[in-house]
């Protein structure tokens, strides 16, 4: 089966797309590296290799969690499957 | 059967370290001993003059990273014997001795008084000598205690945290325990895990140091930001590749030191580790060739440098081993990465498995493999500047 995004750990709020790139509508499968389970969510974007959709509803000024940790604030609503890049999340350091 | 070579054959030197390439250098002391250097270059085969922009007017601690570069440089043991050629015979000589003192082959040439053609002269029939001499020295077998490896990642993308990055960890968490010397650094790129790091020292000395050295650097970079600098850290390929914070690039950075290796000590930038064995933190700029060049000259002698949009970048002494999870940058930049690790993404690869693939591939270029960057003729030397000359 393809595993088409992974994430690092079970509290990972985002998780990464491994594969060319899923489509909007798409059904897909995940890995999540510290359990070792795999999930299933749909995208509702375009998401390209290398690139994050959203594993959870997320509110502005949400964390956001990757690798079990902080990397950023969201600074809009992202819905479950949606794709988490620069246009919503920013830095909390510079 | 072994999973990988436990030694290695490299160059023995004089005072007992272990070079992996056997490098007969020209060595300007400054910007306008350039031509000089590289004319000796040309005259006699088999020497690597390395050209740079500094060496004049400089002061203070930028004087003081200078020389410990330049001088760094020359006493790396991937350099056999070492041609100086300045412009005056002052800093030319105090360059000339901080290398003899490692008892490698060193002369020094100043072309004030005489001028580039007999300087040149000069100098070109000490660099036949010294090529002629060099090129008989022999290989030995060596113990894997005796390689220092540094690591620094570049062009970072997602792809970097999850595959080439921990790739780098499982070598270091394998390497560690055998007493192989270690260095990672790029101080403002573990903005964001710089808490996590620092519970990575393995004495709080150490631990004291990296925040200070950390918190400095931090300062330095709010006091002159005029953005919240995306597009310069992450970068724009970093963004590209689908990396979106500072934070998020530091986490994936971390991956490079594995799970259980702890660092000793901190370095200041080019500094040659004293405390013997183990993994390293050195301050440094997180650009790749101003790494490199600070780490070869603090004597580290391979490195690797895992790319996930593919940066390509190489060093003149010090081979520069690539690695890449990423699988359009393996399929389109072949002739830059060493080591394809993109199979860890299609779980087709497991980390234990590519950190012996990479050990594997860093023993052959210890052994005299050529890397990808030195076929290419990547020799980046870019010294880290502190501050306008005077």
């Amino acid at each position: 089966m393809t595993t088409h995004f992974i994430a690092h750990e079970t509290i990972d709020t985002v998780g990464v797309v491994v594969v060319e790139k899923v489509l909007a509508g798409q059904e897909i499968s995940g890995w999540i590296m510290e359990t070792d389970e795999t999930v299933s969510i749909k995208a509702l974007a375009e998401v390209p290799l290398g690139h994050k959709l959203a594993l959870t509803d997320i509110k502005t000024e949400d964390t956001i969690v990757k690798y079990g940790n902080d990397i950023g604030r969201a600074v809009e609503d992202i819905p479950k499957g949606g794709y988490v890049h620069v246009q919503n999340v920013k830095t909390k350091r510079w | 059967m072994e999973k990988w070579a436990n030694s290695f054959y490299g160059f023995r030197r004089e005072n007992g370290r272990v070079g992996v390439r056997n490098h007969v250098v020209i060595l300007p002391v400054d910007d306008i001993s350039n031509a000089a250097a590289e004319m000796v270059g040309h005259n006699i085969k088999g020497t690597l003059a390395i050209p740079h922009s500094y060496g004049r007017l400089q002061f203070g601690a930028d004087l003081d990273l200078f020389f410990s570069t330049i001088i760094g440089t020359g006493r790396n043991p991937n350099v056999a014997a070492v041609i100086v050629i300045g412009i005056e015979p002052g800093w030319t000589k105090r360059v000339v001795d901080g290398i003899a003192a490692t008892g490698k082959p060193v002369t020094g040439f100043s072309i004030e008084g005489r001028g580039d053609i007999a300087t040149v002269a000069e100098a070109s029939r000490k660099a036949q000598e010294y090529v002629q001499w060099a090129t008989e020295l022999q290989r030995e077998q060596c113990s894997l205690s005796d390689l220092w490896i540094s690591v620094k990642c570049g062009e970072s993308d997602t792809t970097s945290g999850l595959g080439s990055n921990p790739t780098v960890g499982n070598l270091m968490d394998k390497l560690d325990p055998l007493g192989v010397h270690l260095c990672f650094g790029e101080t403002s790129e573990l903005t964001g895990a710089e808490q996590v790091c620092a519970t990575r020292a393995a004495n709080d000395e150490a631990k004291t140091k990296f925040l200070k050295t950390w918190n400095d650097y931090n300062d330095f970079i709010l006091e002159n930001k005029t953005n919240d600098l995306s597009e310069s850290q992450p970068t724009k390929g970093n963004i590209a590749g689908g990396l979106t914070t500072i934070e998020e690039k530091a986490f994936g950075n971390l991956q490079k030191i594995g799970h259980e290796t702890n660092f000793i000590d901190v370095l200041e930038p080019a500094e040659e580790p004293t405390k013997g064995p183990g993994l390293y933190f050195m301050d440094t700029s997180s650009a790749a060739a101003e790494c490199v060049t600070l780490q070869a000259a603090a004597g580290f002698t391979v490195h690797l440098f895992p790319t996930g949009q593919g940066n390509v970048i190489g060093n003149p002494i010090e081979p520069v081993i690539k690695l890449s999870a990423n699988p359009k940058t393996a399929a389109t930049m072949g002739e830059h990465i060493d080591l394809d690790v993109s199979g860890i993404l299609k779980r087709e690869l497991n980390l234990d498995q590519a950190g012996d693939e990479l050990i594997n591939i860093t023993v052959r270029t210890a052994n005299g493999r050529h890397t990808c960057a030195e076929s290419l003729g990547h020799r980046e030397f870019v010294m880290t500047k502190l501050f306008r000359s005077a």
